[in-house]
């Protein structure tokens, strides 16, 4: 397998190609279902962590060590010198020096292309403020992919918060590659943004708005919950919208059989919690693929030729 | 006194013509022209065969950069710039928009990281209808031409 990530910077969905996403998730898939323990074998990863992240670092750090590679690293910024001013770009100039890649998560946007510019490892963007979060992507993509056997050609009903999801945001701009069809559920105030509905358009990708789940349900393959933020709305408008935007057992009796239910977590009460129970939760294992989906990338990253070491 | 507007030649420098009326004042601001001891001739609302009123800087002993040369493409794309020597025009070339813009504007994004790094703002521009999207390189937020030249 020709290896076009070696050394390669991880920082925006839209830097990925419809192949390279789909090198990365056939490399998940393998790496799921064979670990490989040595891939990353003496290799030192930093997790810069300048914002607190549970999901994200625990995933990115079990991927470290499922492929025998050692971590350094930090899990808030409050005790870095950028607490003592440091810039970025010289932080990750050091911190890059002693190590073979940077993961990080950084609560400003840009931080991750900038931080690109500045070091001599490989930079995995973990989340750079409202902009991007692309092995959240990748590990979306994977679990659809897993759960369906096919991304192509797919109906994705997204249900929530779809104005300030950046998960949302570069899902379905991912997806736009493999000609998806759309429905979007959402209050007025949290719909899905111009330019995004705009770049669909662009691509011919078709999406409509749905007032409800059930609308919908029947003709769907994935449904992606996102949480309303209660904070968006005073007390009686939010008791009055957030019903809308629960999934539960009722809304889900005219699913076909093959319908998952995804979740980028953490989860409040958008997603009852008896639809854990059914077959069309997904978001456990979603949340468990972040580690392979993780795993593949710095395995594809740090290996220059992938395929000969076992 | 004949009809022919008079505007005097100069010896040496820019002539910036065919500036769509009203835009005129927004480019002595952007490029600090007034701020600079150069001798600039004005001319705002003057008639244009192509337009109906146009405006026209001057600006003796003064070449523009590349740089200022790009902002000016994006207030006036329709201008054309003629680099005088001598009373004669040596060189003119029309206004295109740029492909990139390098360190003319900081983000509008508050929350973007150029703010508090070593590093010159840089964006990618779009055409998009009738107005100019520029995509900042770092945070990936787009914003119309209008937001971005508000800010400096």
């Amino acid at each position: 397998m020709g290896n076009r990530f070696f050394n390669r910077n991880i920082i925006s969905i839209a830097d990925l190609t419809r192949e390279d996403m789909e090198q990365i998730l056939e490399v998940a898939a393998e790496l799921k279902h064979t670990p490989r323990p040595g891939l990353l074998q003496g290799k030192v990863i930093a997790s810069c962590f300048f914002e607190a992240s549970t999901r994200t670092r625990l995933s990115f750090e079990t991927a470290v060590q499922r492929l025998g590679g050692t971590l350094i690293g930090f899990a808030d910024g409050g005790n870095t010198s950028a607490k003592k001013g440091e810039t970025l770009a010289d932080s990750i100039k050091i911190i890059s020096s002693y190590t073979d890649a940077v993961v990080m998560r950084h609560p400003q946007e840009g931080a991750a292309r900038l931080a690109s510019e500045f070091s001599s490892a490989p930079i995995i963007n973990g989340g750079d403020g409202s902009n991007q979060h692309p092995t959240q992507t990748l590990l979306d993509l994977f679990s659809i992919r897993e759960c369906q056997g096919r991304l192509d050609n797919l109906k994705v009903t997204f249900v929530g918060d779809l104005k300030y999801g950046r998960t949302v945001h570069s899902l379905a701009q991912a997806l736009i590659h493999f000609n998806a069809e759309f429905n979007f559920i959402a209050p007025d105030a949290l719909a899905m943004p111009d330019y995004i509905l705009q770049e669909l358009d662009e691509k011919g990708i078709r999406w409509r708005r749905a007032e409800s789940i059930e609308e919908v349900v029947a003709d769907t393959d994935i449904i992606y919950m996102t949480r309303v933020q209660k904070e968006r709305f005073d007390e009686t408008e939010y008791k009055h919208i957030a019903s809308n935007y629960v999934l539960t057992n009722e809304a889900l009796k005219q699913a076909p059989a093959h319908l998952k239910v995804l979740h980028p977590l953490p989860r409040v009460d958008e997603i009852a919690v008896e639809v854990d129970q059914t077959p069309h939760a997904y978001y456990f294992e979603q949340a468990r693929n972040g580690v392979f989906a993780r795993q593949a990338l710095l395995a594809l990253i740090l290996n220059e030729s992938f395929d000969d070491k076992m | 006194m004949s009809n022919k507007l008079q505007v005097e030649a100069i010896c040496q420098g820019t002539v910036i013509d065919h500036i769509p009326a009203g835009q005129g004042v927004k480019i002595l601001d952007r490029l600090h022209l007034l701020n600079s001891e150069a001798r600039i001739t004005v001319g705002f609302n003057l008639p244009s065969k192509a337009r109906g009123f146009k405006d026209i800087i001057k600006v003796e002993g003064r070449m523009f950069t590349e740089q200022e040369a790009n902002e000016l493409a994006l207030f006036a794309p329709s201008a054309t710039i003629n680099v005088i020597d001598d009373y004669r025009v040596v060189d003119k070339f029309t206004m295109a928009i740029p492909k990139t813009l390098r360190a003319a504007f900081a983000c509008p994004n508050s929350n973007c990281i150029t703010h508090n790094e070593p590093v010159e703002s840089y964006f990618y521009l779009r055409q998009k209808s009738h107005d100019i999207q520029l995509k900042c390189h770092y945070c990936e937020k787009s914003f119309s031409k209008e937001i971005v030249a508000e800010l400096r």
